[in-house]
């Protein structure tokens, strides 16, 4: 399972790199969500994968009765997600505004904050 | 106790709720400006509670360390959330005279005390995932800011620093996830004793590098620091002020405490990279800054340079040095920040940041160009402002290990600081104003002029003070230091602490 999770988190990096090194923020927007999701599968997968019951106490019990799995991990990683979610929202939204305002979203063509002829000066 | 170390996070929260209910009347800027008053007052409370007991620390929801959330303050932590409450209430004085009545409707306000929520939050936790929280939290703020009141300018700006923060997290993220996977926490003062005890220390120093990327791209060191001269010089001048001082500080802050508390068992690897890569920052920035023609820009790329400067103090890792590196990281953001707040008065004058445009502030604005003059040279290091001391502290633990090529860049870097400072002074405030350019393009009203230029008289207030009394500062920075390279006040004040 470790070696399978591994080998899904190398594919999905990789193929994010190759994604956010396209011009197009588009592109790279399509990228970040792929790493992102990487990196969640790390924290997952860093809480190591074992079978094991949810981690539930029983109302008036003080422990868990059985084993239970790691679930610090997936608090984590649900934090990550949701927070993700949001940053991905405003990056779409953000790319959507400049395209509609500039009617490009290739970074090459994106000089407006740094016009080429301002080294020239 | 805890409530010394809550208040400073909760109070711009609430002010950013009240901020937003009233942002379409004209109550919402008073309340950001009470909200930045009171978080002044909270943050002075932390600090006498720190100086009368060293570290504090205290843990949220009755969770014991190291399963829960610690907020936790050293001497560091403390004067950074002081620095940040300044900057917050000077921006907050600001934003009365520069901001306009339409970007306000948008909730300017409750963004802004949002941002300096987020970054007093990176200051005062002690729990790394918290820590990526407060990041994020910082971030989302600085992305709307930097794009709000529109302009093609700012939306490519914000793309560029967008895309590259992002990336910059989920690093710092995925080295979380690996550092919880070999130690299995997340407490920072845990850590350290975790991260000493694991058997595998090549892979420790992999995360560590992780970090030093993940860290390196916020505070913008070599080669890492695109971001930010492509977009600090578009958005408003109080924006960029406050993200000038404090933002690329967060990523310092966390490189200081991350690189002293948790990561130095091959202090001889991590530590001689991040000297290499100060260096470098120190010297492409003020290259960098040769070469720009406006007024902002010049002053983003010396952001770099003086990062640098920093980082070398935590590099060195002697007393001496780290002393150096937190006392510069004080008077940096103070300077800084009010150097923005200058060139905003200077468009407001003049009607424009670029140099070839602009001239004759020297005999327009005579008061403007006395108050330039202490921070640039500040900036530059000249006796006896605040900067020649915070330099002066780093070129001698330089000497003191016989690192001559680090003492010569860094004495280098300070001259050519000055060519840049002299270059805006001669341009803006000498040369006499270039014919066919409109020298006031709209007057400002004299309320507005006067909000601007009460913070930078503040601001520059505060830079003499250090610079002439800088005993009580240079002792403070340097018990912070001694906390930071022995930090068993720190991990027991954490560990033991009891809810």
């Amino acid at each position: 399972m470790e070696t399978l999770t591994a080998l899904i988190i190398g594919i999905l990096t990789a193929a994010s790199v190759y994604l956010m090194l396209a011009r197009t923020f588009m592109r790279f927007l399509f990228g970040l969500i792929l790493l992102s999701n990487a990196v969640n599968l790390t924290i997952f997968a860093s809480g190591r994968m074992t079978k094991g019951h949810p981690a539930l106490v029983p109302y008036g019990a003080d422990t868990p009765l059985h084993a239970v799995g790691n679930a610090l991990p997936q608090a984590l990683v649900l934090t990550a997600i949701v927070i993700g979610f949001g940053l991905l929202a405003f990056s779409l939204a953000l790319g959507f505004e400049t395209f509609r305002r500039t009617g490009t979203i290739d970074t090459d063509e994106l000089r407006f904050a740094e016009p080429e002829e301002d080294t020239q000066k | 106790m805890s409530w010394v170390l809550v208040l400073p996070i909760a109070v711009p929260f609430a002010t950013a709720v009240f901020a937003y209910l009233a942002r379409n009347t004209p109550a919402g800027r008073w309340i950001s400006l009470a909200g930045s008053v009171l978080s002044l007052i909270a943050s002075a409370a932390l600090m006498v509670a720190v100086l009368r007991e060293g570290v504090i620390a205290a843990q949220m929801s009755n969770w014991d360390a190291p399963f829960g959330i610690t907020l936790v303050s050293d001497y560091l932590s403390a004067v950074m959330v002081v620095i940040t409450a300044i900057t917050g209430l000077a921006t907050a004085i600001y934003a009365l005279g520069e901001i306009p009545e339409e970007t306000e409707r948008l909730g300017f306000y409750a963004l802004f005390q949002v941002l300096i929520a987020g970054v007093t939050g990176a200051f005062l936790t002690g729990d790394l995932f918290n820590l990526y929280v407060w990041f994020e939290v910082m971030l989302i703020a600085s992305f709307s800011l930097l794009v709000i009141g529109g302009g093609k300018d700012r939306l490519d700006a914000g793309i560029k620093y967008v895309a590259l923060n992002l990336v910059s997290t989920l690093v710092f993220l995925s080295g979380i996830g690996l550092l919880y996977g070999v130690t299995g926490t997340l407490n920072m003062a845990d850590l350290r004793g975790a991260v000493a005890a694991a058997d595998n220390q090549g892979l420790i120093t992999v995360i560590a590098m992780m970090f030093m990327v993940g860290f390196g791209v916020k505070a913008a060191v070599f080669p890492l620091f695109f971001w930010l001269p492509a977009s600090y010089h578009t958005p408003y001048f109080a924006i960029s002020a406050v993200f000038a001082g404090l933002l690329t500080k967060v990523g310092v802050y966390a490189l200081m405490r991350m690189f002293t508390l948790v990561f130095v068992g091959d202090v001889g690897f991590t530590h001689e990279i991040l000297i290499w890569v100060s260096l470098l920052t120190m010297f492409t920035g003020v290259i960098g800054a040769a070469a720009q023609m406006d007024f902002r820009k010049i002053l983003s790329f010396h952001i770099i340079s003086q990062i640098g400067y920093m980082t070398l103090g935590l590099a060195l890792y002697t007393p001496l040095a780290l002393m150096g590196g937190v006392f510069y990281l004080v008077h940096h953001i103070i300077v800084k920040a009010n150097l923005f707040f200058v060139a905003g008065l200077a468009k407001q004058y003049a009607g424009s940041t670029d140099l070839n445009r602009i001239g004759g502030l020297y005999k327009s604005a005579p008061l403007l160009a006395a108050l330039f003059i202490i921070p640039a040279f500040s900036l530059a290091g000249f006796p006896p402002l605040s900067g020649f001391w915070a330099k002066y502290l780093i070129v001698k633990a330089a000497i003191e290990l016989n690192m001559w090529f680090v003492t010569f860049v860094s004495l280098l870097v300070g001259l050519l600081t000055i060519y840049s400072m002299t270059k805006i002074w001669g341009y803006a405030f000498w040369k006499p104003h270039p014919e066919g350019y409109d020298p006031t393009p709209d007057r400002a009203p004299p309320r507005v002029t006067a909000a601007m230029i009460t913070p930078i008289a503040g601001l520059a207030a505060m830079t003499i003070i250090i610079g002439f009394f800088p005993e009580p500062f240079v002792q403070f920075a340097q018990t912070a230091a001694m906390q930071l390279l022995e930090p068993t006040d720190y991990v027991t004040t954490v560990l033991g602490v009891q809810p």
